[in-house]
């Protein structure tokens, strides 16, 4: 009887936080499909459902779209070494256009402080705090590879995370258990899990958001970098691109003989991180001094 | 950036355009070296490799520009005069790869910003100098070679 009696209380108290959790969860989200079986008129009722809900959570006015790839287009992203300074605006930037948390200064993109002669990032230090660029150091950022051949994609026990038609790989936030095996499988640390829910004041939410990207993401899911594709699908440049003091970023749809990205592919010598993992990134780096 | 230069003024640092002053008085020749510069040229500093002022600009009218051949030109085709030397940016810059811009990759849908090389690079003195980065995040895991 006893027993019986400790167990209800352990079990009560061990499933505490479930109820806390359920209660920010309302029933409609909790039947919400996945978003790739929700018919126009269900994503529709989500995304407004969503939008009023940001504005009781954070008092911002926004609006949540749903984006889809373009024809013809494949995304691929380039980045100079020899001229990245570090001065981490890219960060910075990625920061506000995706409504990171401000607690804790989140970013998709990690700048790694690197010695000169070295290439491996796990030995590189992001922490960095004196002026840029230092002697004997060159500087990496690192964001989302939207590999295609994708680990994090592999692992996912439920499907949350995919890769789109033009390369980029999504979250449904909404789908996403937390489980966290993307976080540990993916090899360039892109993901990033929201341990508590985002805290950001109604005046500096950027209001332009997107289903599968910018929008503030809820406690408990795991989030990644999606080349800005709010932006990037209307024909845009993504904002870490546009933050770049020094033109180091070159993005753009490998698929035309005539953009930038394709020029860049082709007369500089670029590499991939890791490539001896066989993720087939499409974030290329290349030297050219 | 173009045709100005930073001054400290009384507002503290800012970019003047040359045509401030030089509309309203006559622009001197230039002097025969730079130490010799007078006025709101003072805080002026020149680290362009060893060339002399009158490389780019001419010798009695030192707001118009010439290029290697001596042929004038003006504060706006500016680029041209950098290409001479700087081949290799130019090629890049041309194609894209080369300086920041803003605005759209597809340009069917929207028009695309370029830089001009002296937004980003002082033309008296180009080499890009030491700023302090932006803060950097204060993850959970966060520390000296650590990265998860």
């Amino acid at each position: 009887m006893v027993g019986a009696s400790l167990g209800a209380t352990a079990f009560a108290g061990a499933a505490g936080p479930l109820y806390g959790w359920a209660a920010d969860l309302s029933l409609d989200e909790f039947l919400q499909k996945h978003y790739t079986e929700l018919k126009p008129d269900e994503l529709q009722a989500v995304l407004r459902r969503l939008e009023a809900e940001t504005k009781e959570d954070y008092g911002a006015d926004v609006q949540i779209e749903d984006v889809r790839p373009q024809e013809g287009v494949q995304f691929a992203y380039a980045l100079n070494l020899s001229v990245c300074t570090g001065c981490r605006k890219c960060q910075e930037a990625c920061h506000h256009e995706n409504n990171h948390d401000r607690a804790t200064n989140n970013s998709y993109i990690r700048v790694f402080e690197m010695d000169k002669g070295t290439l491996s990032f796990d030995h590189g230090n992001a922490d960095y705090d004196h002026a840029v660029p230092k002697e004997g150091k060159f500087y990496l950022p690192v964001q989302c590879q939207q590999c295609d051949n994708a680990p994090c994609v592999t692992v996912c026990p439920v499907q949350a995370t995919w890769k789109e038609s033009d390369g980029v790989v999504v979250v449904d936030y909404n789908w996403c258990i937390g489980c966290r095996y993307c976080e540990a499988a993916c090899p360039y640390h892109a993901r990033r899990f929201n341990w508590q829910k985002p805290q950001i004041s109604a005046h500096e939410v950027n209001p332009n958001q997107a289903y599968l990207s910018n929008r503030i993401r809820p406690q408990g899911v795991v989030e990644k970098c999606t080349f800005c594709l709010h932006r990037t699908r209307k024909g845009r440049l993504p904002a870490c691109l546009e933050a770049c003091p020094t033109g180091a970023r070159v993005f753009g749809n490998v698929l035309d003989p005539n953009s930038t990205i394709r020029w860049v592919l082709e007369n500089k010598r670029v590499f991939v991180l890791k490539e001896e993992l066989g993720t087939r990134p499409r974030f290329y780096y290349f030297f050219d001094k | 950036m173009l045709s100005s230069v930073r001054l400290k003024t009384a507002r503290g640092d800012e970019r003047v355009a040359c045509e401030l002053c030089h509309s309203l008085r006559p622009t001197k020749p230039l002097p025969k070296n730079m130490e010799e510069l007078k006025e709101f040229h003072l805080g002026m500093q020149f680290k362009h490799g060893t060339l002399p002022c009158t490389s780019c600009h001419s010798a009695g009218q030192p707001p118009r520009l010439h290029l290697a051949s001596g042929a004038a030109l003006e504060m706006v085709d500016a680029m041209q005069l950098c290409a001479q030397c700087h081949g290799t940016q130019f090629r890049d810059y041309t194609h894209g790869a080369h300086g920041g811009m803003n605005g759209h990759w597809d340009t069917t849908q929207g028009p695309r910003l370029r830089n001009h090389c002296v937004d980003c690079h002082d033309p008296h003195r180009p080499q890009i100098q030491a700023v302090h980065p932006a803060p950097a995040p204060r993850d959970r895991f966060f520390g000296k070679g650590l990265v998860h």
